[in-house]
């Protein structure tokens, strides 16, 4: 049983497809795109829609639609004139409460709902509407926290894709949203709809252009650029393609197809699909912070002094500042040394680092978790996610001294459970650091300094 | 007919947490009290308000949000179950409430002579924002005065504090004329927080006072700061400063209901009585009242 993502879309939220299309043409294609939608998740085996959706902000962490038969009337907030729609879907409560277990078990904040005359919210119900219009498959509506950044939205598809697997569900996921969300301020005649203006259209020409060529992680790594072109600032940012990309295991490679992209009361409304066959064109960029545990400040109402030092005291020894001598380089974008050493090294051509840990900059965290608390007891850790947290580490160290990844000659790794932890940290090389080709040597060792299953010595040309 | 007039304009802050925490039969939750602070203070404004004689409550909510234009509810009967999409744990309140739909209708054509975006809503369906609800339940519980029910344009979203001020000042203008053609006496309520950052956890039970404190040393340096002011009777400084106090404190003035109010209350000098301060889930809340009735005229 193999749960995945068979489909992706990204689908406008605007109640004017459901209740006038035939008072636009524009509206006309935005609806027949939606059927065209339709027939494809139909004529697909897919046995879930997932919606994540920007109409419906939360603040306490993320909330999950459970009730099994969401019913009521829904009318929309400004376009309260174009009728009401009737609503009653059916929820897949499963999985969601597995989804919000999940959430929880990655270090986020995350709940059901399920009460009589909940207002689900008009994007999800827009979306539901015309693509699942007689309910044969269940769905999963899922909120946008206003405050969630990249890293969080990245974990909450993890844990969402945790599920899709131990389920073994072939979903679609959906994303719903505007591109540009500049609306006309005034009333005005269906006839005179338009993008509001040149520069929001040739922006969502090109994220239209990068999603038909199925670069889905290259819009997610635009979203905040994007955000400060187009987006008015409403209460929920362009987090979408975070999630939809984090769901696609932040591929760049899809295969994409516009259905249609149309004005909506000035805002741009566009029909994607993106199938998970490669088109065998793109390549995965994906250079930010791949997290897998969310440790933001979600304990927040719960933190206090004593508590942030026990994070801090857990993640080993004192922390030094790293030694400027002759030819050192150090930054703040690594973590502080746990000696009296500095971050690396220059000599001739060639760049030594020190011993390179998961550990992060600024709050010392561990992601992947510890591999053990305060009393010496042993913790369930993530290799891979240390792994890739000492790599991202090793990119900022050889970057402050004017080199890269793609330089590095010589590798040493010291694993604490060569027999737990190898294949995991080998699947991580091989994404990264295996592309570049480096030697490598790794050692069993019987423990390191901070509560850390794997670190490096690297070794890198200028 | 005499001239209508405002009774008091007042801040009367809408988390749905007061609700909750005062289990009234119209909400579903129960909860063990909390936030006896702020109740209290809208206890306090209760008895300021006990014999003032008046018709109407006109209120402005930023949780009914509009990006096209001012609207305003046109549906005389409005009955349903307000569910908050944010805290549906907190608040699931039956509310049956009647608009004053001649007094809306009035502020909406004085406003859009005026040349403002403005919309009325006619819809049957439509549920009232649970800001609304909150704010005029605390005010009066007894559900015996019909409201005029004002949306928050989000213009600050499309253009600036600035705009956005000028045109709730200019919707305040209208508010005043409208009422004072009307001849009825009225509430003004600006249903909103002061600063706003929340939490991002609750604790359990949410009613948990032990937690609840204001998220930052700014946010409270921040909302002692603009009541201040208030009591003081600085309205000019209060819109004067109020592009920072929505950036900096990421104020829910932002949704321009205070700034209706005091345009509405014609910019008043006099001051203001505090009521209430707390914070609710890390949120900045006063109680205010500007008592306009007690002001001379001359």
């Amino acid at each position: 049983m193999s749960g995945e993502v068979i489909k992706s879309l990204i689908v406008p939220a605007h109640p004017h497809p459901v209740l006038c299309p035939e008072k636009n043409e524009g509206w006309q294609r935005i609806r027949d795109a939606y059927d065209e939608a339709r027939k494809q998740i139909e004529e697909s085996d897919a046995d879930l829609i997932i919606i994540y959706s920007t109409l419906w902000p939360s603040v306490i962490g993320h909330q999950i639609q459970a009730d099994p038969n969401p019913e009521w009337v829904m009318v929309d907030a400004d376009f309260h004139d174009l009728g009401s729609i009737h609503y009653s879907l059916r929820i897949d409560t499963d999985f969601a409460h597995a989804w919000n277990k999940a959430n929880i078990a990655r270090g986020l904040e995350s709940r059901t709902v399920a009460y009589d005359g909940f207002p689900v919210d008009v994007g999800s119900v827009v979306a539901l509407e015309l693509l699942n219009p007689d309910n044969r498959i269940p769905a999963v509506i899922c909120s946008t926290n206003v405050y969630s950044n990249r890293a969080e939205t990245t974990v909450l598809a993890k844990s969402c894709l945790d599920v899709v697997k131990q389920q073994g569900k072939k979903v679609v996921a959906v994303s719903v949203m505007s591109l540009s969300n500049r609306m006309f301020t005034e009333p005005i005649q269906p006839h005179e709809d338009r993008i509001h203006s040149l520069k929001d259209d040739e922006w969502n020409q090109k994220i239209l252009e990068f999603l038909s060529e199925g670069r889905l992680e290259d819009i997610g790594q635009l979203s905040r650029t994007i955000h400060d072109q187009i987006r008015i600032k409403k209460v929920v940012a362009f987090k979408p393609m975070w999630w939809l990309s984090a769901m696609n295991d932040n591929r760049n490679d899809l295969t994409g197809e516009v259905l249609a992209y149309e004005p909506i009361h000035g805002a741009g409304a566009a029909v994607v699909i993106l199938n998970p066959e490669s088109n065998g064109t793109g390549d995965k960029e994906y250079d930010e912070d791949d997290v897998e545990f969310y440790g933001g400040d979600r304990n927040v109402l719960d933190s206090s002094e004593e508590e942030l030092e026990h994070v801090v005291s857990n993640s080993g020894p004192a922390l030094h500042e790293p030694v400027e001598s002759k030819n050192s380089v150090n930054t703040n974008k690594a973590p502080k040394p746990v000696g009296a050493y500095p971050h690396a090294r220059r000599e001739g051509d060639l760049i030594y680092l020190s011993g390179v840990g998961p550990r992060q900059p600024g709050d010392n965290s561990i992601p992947g978790g510890p591999i053990k608390d305060l009393s010496g007891n042993p913790l369930n850790y993530d290799i891979k996610a240390q792994t890739r947290a000492v790599i991202n580490n090793i990119s900022r160290i050889l970057e402050e001294a004017g080199s890269s990844l793609d330089k590095v000659i010589d590798v040493t790794s010291f694993l604490i459970d060569m027999d737990r932890d190898f294949s995991g940290y080998n699947e991580v090389w091989a994404e990264t650091l295996g592309k570049v080709g480096p030697t490598r040597t790794t050692l069993a060792i019987r423990a390191l300094p901070t509560p850390i299953a794997v670190e490096m010595k690297v070794i890198a040309k200028v | 007919m005499a001239k209508g007039s405002i009774v008091a304009g007042c801040i009367a802050p809408h988390p749905p947490h007061l609700v909750y925490a005062d289990n009234p039969e119209q909400n579903e939750p129960v909860s063990e009290g909390g936030w006896e602070q702020l109740r209290w203070g809208y206890e306090r404004l209760r008895e300021s308000l006990k014999d003032v004689d008046y018709d109407v409550i006109v209120v402005m909510s930023p949780h009914w949000q509009t990006y096209i234009g001012t609207h305003f509810i046109g549906v005389e009967k409005c009955r349903s179950k307000s569910v908050d999409p944010v805290f549906p744990n907190l608040f699931r309140f039956d509310y049956d409430l009647t608009i004053d739909v001649d007094l809306a209708q009035d502020i909406h054509d004085l406003a859009k002579a005026e040349g403002m975006s403005v919309k009325m809503m006619n819809n049957p369906d439509f549920r009232v924002d649970y800001g609304t609800i909150v704010s005029c339940h605390m005010v009066r519980p007894e559900w015996d005065k019909p409201i005029v029910s004002i949306s928050s344009n989000r213009s600050l979203s499309y253009y600036s504090v600035e705009v956005m001020q000028e045109m709730m000042l200019e919707l305040g203008r209208s508010t005043i004329k409208a009422i004072e053609n009307s001849g009825k006496k009225c509430l003004l309520l600006a249903s909103n927080s002061l600063s706003h950052r929340h939490f991002v956890t609750e604790t359990n039970p949410p009613e948990d006072m032990s937690k609840e404190h204001i998220t930052s040393h700014a946010m409270h340096l921040w909302d002692m700061r603009m009541i201040e002011l208030m009591r003081q009777g600085k309205s000019k400084q209060i819109i004067d400063e109020m592009p920072e106090f929505c950036e900096q404190a990421i104020s829910e003035t932002d949704g321009g209901a205070l700034t209706w109010l005091l345009s509405a209350m014609g910019m008043p000098t006099e001051p203001a009585t505090l009521h209430g301060y707390g914070t609710i889930i890390g949120t900045g809340n006063a109680i205010m009242e500007w008592p306009c009735r007690e002001w001379s005229d001359e």
